[in-house]
């Protein structure tokens, strides 16, 4: 052996501090006791700010419909804000999951592997996309272009309620600004769940295959089952970003507050719309009414994401991570 | 049950490279063949083609014919997926799936094919894995999931999800390779009882093993990087072993390369 190799150096056996060790174990928990620390101040910020409004207010903030918070005897509830806002995100997410896994499995294991990239950028770029182009688009060219399908719908379905337009106008409704929204969150469900897809470890599939497994029962049997929880995750982001989203939704509704089934008829209302639309005409207790609203929305949003996790929880022995 | 394998002038390519060439070999029913040679001579490359999973990678493809008894299974009116539901295949990485119970894993195959009965089922999960010389180990938890048995005994799983579906002829690639030696012993003993019934494929690293495990050896070899790999000697495993007819054999299985 020559000198070179030979063992010489005895470090110590003793300990001895390691300061990069530590700076980062320091820095990491710092990061996330200031998420935790970020997530609780802004709660608390809103119950702070909402909770005179609050006080003041002369009907059940949760069931009223009303939006008068700045009158002598303030009136406000989130009841409509609350449905419109559901309502609207959930038919988005009824457009948007499917289309969004299609779209994902066709890139991931579908396409020819030439194009499947290309796919995959045009898609991820959809999601650079402002959200102001959106709204723009929908107001100007989706909504004079699709009064023909909500008349047909509301000829053929009309005896669904939803479907159903008394007001035979079909133009700013709920129905519309979903559409908008399932746009929108189309790049988020479906780039998560591509990602997903992407991992699933080729050795599951080859086993698919190899049991006599079609490209479909492959899918069904191998990649599915695997990609869950990320599936799980990705509509519950895109849920997350339609429950929030602000400006299109502003632009193509009509602003009302009441609780209307017929989501082609105009009207309709969001949290986050609402607050953008009333903010600069709001007076004092307008303004803590709307920062209610916004607790609302953010407890909401939580608890969707709660939901997820738990939905992603249950079957943990099962999820391929151990 | 078992049919016999006949392969002739098989060219194996990766889009325009050639990664086998001029293979003729067949494999014998309710016998054990092993494919013995150094890496990258393209042993494994000629045992998923007998399953057409070669073409599963992208730009792969044959020349050449494939017969399972009297039919090619590379004909144009074949569908690769009847093929690889009659020829079973285990791999070199045990891969049950990781989201199905154990119990799951064994019927999965099964249930593609055909709506069938629980009880049925039942019946079919407890002799698949009896056959595989799993039944004793894991009958008390057969709703666990199957990533919860050590490597060896998901191989076996794996084994008893491929004759699950009573295929013709099972092919095995490596699949003792990611196992300690208690393991493969217990893998190599049901190789010897799958015989009685099945026509065997396997490809192993391990000389001991094949000399073990098979009836018949093929000696695979590659000439240099690049070049294609080919088949240089099939004999009786006795006869590889003993007295091989190629100098290229006997310094590979006495070790003076590979």
């Amino acid at each position: 052996m020559t000198q070179l190799l030979s063992p010489q150096v005895q470090p110590p056996l003793g300990r001895s501090s390691r300061p990069r060790d530590a700076a980062f174990a320091g820095i990491s928990r710092g990061s996330g006791i200031i998420v935790l620390f970020t997530m609780g101040a802004i709660g608390a910020f809103l119950l702070w700010k909402a909770l005179p409004a609050l006080r003041a207010n002369t009907v059940p903030f949760l069931t009223s419909t009303q939006w008068f918070p700045d009158d002598p005897q303030p009136k406000f509830g989130i009841a409509a804000l609350a449905f419109g806002t559901l309502l609207s995100s959930v038919i988005a997410m009824v457009i948007a999951v499917p289309v969004g896994l299609g779209v994902a499995l066709y890139t991931s294991h579908y396409a020819p592997r030439r194009f499947a990239p290309t796919l995959g950028y045009v898609v991820d770029l959809l999601a650079a996309v402002p959200s102001i182009i959106f709204g723009l688009w929908g107001l100007q060219i989706l909504m004079p272009n699709s009064i023909g399908l909500w008349r047909w719908f509301d000829q053929h379905l009309g005896f669904i309620p939803l479907f159903n337009n008394s007001q035979n106008i079909y133009t700013r409704s709920i129905a519309l600004a979903a559409v908008v929204l399932a746009i929108m969150i189309l790049p988020t469900v479906s780039a998560i769940s591509r990602e997903v897809f992407n991992q699933v470890p080729p050795g599951h599939i080859e086993a698919a295959l190899a049991l006599g497994a079609t490209r479909w029962e492959t899918m069904r049997t191998a990649v599915f089952p695997f990609a869950r929880p990320g599936m799980v995750s990705a509509a519950m982001l895109g849920l997350g970003r339609a429950l929030g989203e602000t400006i299109a939704v502003a632009l193509i509704l009509s602003a009302t507050f009441s609780i209307n089934w017929h989501v082609t008829e105009p009207g309709g209302n969001t949290f986050a719309a609402n607050i953008a639309l009333k903010w600069n005409e709001a007076g004092n207790i307008g303004l803590g009414a709307l920062i209610a609203s916004g607790l609302v929305l953010y407890i909401i949003t939580f608890a969707v994401n709660m939901a997820a996790r738990v939905v992603v929880e249950r079957r943990r022995d099962f999820s391929g991570a151990n | 049950m078992a049919k016999r394998i006949d392969v002739s002038d098989l060219n194996v390519y990766y889009g325009t490279f050639l990664a086998v060439e001029g293979v003729n070999l067949v494999v014998e029913p309710r016998a054990v063949t092993a494919f013995i040679g150094p890496s990258g001579c393209g042993k494994s490359t000629v045992l998923r083609t007998l399953n057409r999973m070669h073409e599963v990678t992208p730009g792969a493809r044959i020349e050449g014919k494939i017969l399972l008894d009297h039919e090619n299974i590379y004909g144009p009116d074949i569908d690769p997926v009847n093929v690889r539901s009659t020829i079973g295949m285990v791999f070199q990485k045990p891969n049950p799936f990781p989201t199905m119970s154990i119990y799951g894993n064994v019927v999965a195959g099964i249930k593609l094919k055909k709506r069938t009965k629980k009880s049925e089922l039942d019946d079919v999960v407890e002799s698949s894995l009896r056959g595989a010389n799993l039944w004793e180990e894991v009958k008390d938890r057969l709703d666990r999931p199957g990533s919860v048995l050590s490597g060896g005994q998901q191989q076996r799983l794996c084994i008893a999800r491929a004759i699950a579906i009573q295929p013709q002829v099972l092919l095995m690639d490596e699949p003792c390779s990611a196992l300690d030696p208690i393991s493969t012993l217990a893998i190599e003993e049901l190789i010897h009882e799958l015989k009685q019934q099945y026509t065997i494929v396997i490809v192993t690293h391990n000389m001991q093993q094949a000399a073990r495990v098979s009836d018949t050896t093929a000696f695979f070899n590659i000439a240099g990087t690049g070049k294609p790999g080919k088949l240089i000697e099939m004999n009786t495993t006795a006869n590889i072993f003993g007295s091989p007819s190629e100098k290229a054999t006997e310094d590979y299985i006495s070790g003076r390369f590979g």
